[in-house]
């Protein structure tokens, strides 16, 4: 019978962070930015079928940069988690804050129980009336949760990336100041200045959905003749 | 919530939520509940709901009493629902469970959108909401049925279409209108005379209003347009850009016509 070799939970917490940031650092980037119409976000993801930005809910997106199968399942149990509490409660009674503390268990369940840790870092934002009451939640594969303040970067170059979103972002953005300034700063790898509006997936959550579209349902989905027209507007 | 990291999870993938609620939380649904003999106390029951088709599109308009044997329960209760962006329904029956009905199916249209990305089909649309009427049957048989009538824009044929359900979950595509609940003889009577082929919105919308004005003439159950606590059918119009509820204005403008073109006549009806 082979004997295990003792290892320290120091270095098996490690060994295991280390794996997983590995896996999220080979991953395209994501932004997502709150400003004055609502929160936009932004995925470098030539995929136009597979998402990695999600609608959960009324006021709730989700982005995810990692694995797509292990992103994907979290989105499809964050839909189903929101979906039930709003139909048990009210649709009032399902917050951004409620979903993220979901999250934060169940990632650090995974990542301290499981095989492998999950190789997914999430961001959960809720736009509110003002733009004071916006939320943007970033949780990472061991289920720490932080609560970000403007804007949040991640993926693999996401120190880069950050820096050039925080020179430049001010709360008083509109959504075509807003792609444009994630296009810039997810190209600072490339040699372009900014990326096409055609390699990236990106949506809103509309802060005036029920008075401009009459939904309730802010989530807006952005395609290329979208974007386009977005982005030829005045900034 | 579910632990993705357990289990198989294909197996547990579901993209509907009544499923996923039958699953890990049925004590939420509407029915599936056994209940105790004996008979139930009398509940508030939905009355006259009409829906017609009109050239590009379909309409639902429900009046808005509920009655509880010889009692009016409500006089403000709206029986008409956008079930999402390209589809309406109206209930007719014990209103308890129909609105829960309702709610359940809205959010059931709703987390498949989210879950799949992409819209259900009209008439997927429409078999699951035969699958709920289905579920609610025990109930049905201890005397509180639902029975919905169900509208919507169809993509495909760019038509509105029509359906029409039984307590046993029977789903029945109509043409041109139909009508349910209790004064919906009258009001199918009325639609037979007022309906014609290619209406215009407004056109269908006064069709509308008119039948649920017949229907209420005959049917103690169903109300009659109410000038004095300016209550008016709720009305809601399918097309290709989405469902919309026709404004409080424009119907009291169009019950306000009809209520003075029959005064002016002075018959019998």
């Amino acid at each position: 019978m082979t004997q295990q070799f003792y290892v320290s939970p120091e270095q098996l917490m490690k060994d295991r962070a280390d794996f997983a940031r590995k896996g999220i650092a080979r991953g395209r980037s994501v932004v997502v930015i709150s400003c004055a119409d609502g929160i936009a976000l932004i995925a470098e993801n030539p995929s136009p079928s597979l998402h990695k930005i999600g609608e959960i809910y009324d006021k709730i997106a989700f982005a995810a940069v990692g694995k797509y199968n292990e992103f994907e399942s979290l989105r499809q149990a964050g839909v189903r988690y929101a979906d039930v509490r709003g139909y048990s409660y009210d649709r009032e009674d399902v917050t951004a804050r409620g979903l993220a503390s979901v999250y934060a268990q169940s990632l650090g369940a995974v990542f301290t129980a499981e095989q492998k840790p999950f190789e997914v870092e999430l961001a959960v934002a809720e736009v509110g009336l003002a733009q004071e009451q916006d939320h943007l939640y970033r949780l990472t594969f061991d289920g720490s949760i932080a609560d970000e303040n403007g804007f949040v970067v991640m993926g693999g170059l996401a120190d880069q990336i950050s820096d050039v979103v925080s020179g430049a972002w001010e709360p008083e953005l509109g959504f075509a100041g807003a792609m444009r300034l994630a296009l810039r700063a997810l190209a600072t790898d490339k040699e372009a200045d900014a990326l096409p509006a055609t390699a990236v997936e990106a949506a809103v959550l509309d802060r005036a959905s029920e008075s401009h579209r009459g939904s309730r349902r802010a989530f807006r989905r952005l395609g290329p003749e979208d974007m386009t027209q977005l982005l030829t507007e005045e900034a | 919530m579910q632990d993705p990291s357990t289990g198989p999870l294909a197996t547990q993938a579901t993209s509907s939520f009544t499923e996923h609620l039958q699953r890990s939380r049925p004590e939420l649904l509407p029915f599936n509940q056994t209940l105790p003999a004996g008979t139930v106390p009398s509940s508030p029951h939905a009355t006259t709901i009409v829906a017609l088709t009109y050239a590009g599109g379909v309409l639902m308009a429900g009046d808005r009493r509920a009655t509880m044997g010889n009692v009016i329960a409500s006089r403000h209760i709206e029986k008409v629902f956008p079930a999402d962006q390209y589809s309406v329904l109206g209930i007719a029956g014990t209103a308890g469970l129909a609105i829960d009905i309702t709610r359940l199916f809205q959010v059931e249209l709703e987390h498949y959108e989210k879950i799949e990305g992409t819209l259900l089909s009209l008439v997927g649309k429409a078999n699951r909401l035969g699958a709920m009427i289905r579920g609610n049957l025990p109930m049905a048989m201890q005397g509180m049925a639902v029975i919905p009538l169900f509208a919507g824009f169809d993509h495909v044929s760019a038509t509105g279409r029509l359906f029409s359900y039984d307590v046993t979950g029977g789903r029945y595509e109509e043409q041109e209108h139909h009508s349910v609940g209790s004064g919906s003889v009258f009001a199918r009577g009325a639609l037979k005379k007022l309906w014609k082929p290619n209406l215009t919105e407004e056109q269908a919308v006064a069709v509308a209003v008119e039948a649920l004005y017949d229907a209420a003439d005959d049917d103690s159950a169903t109300g009659g347009p109410d000038p004095v606590r300016q209550l008016w059918p709720v009305v809601y119009t399918v097309n290709r850009a989405g469902n919309r509820r026709v404004p409080e204005r424009d119907l009291a403008a169009i019950a306000g016509a009809i209520v003075e073109s029959r005064a002016i006549a002075g018959r019998e009806a």
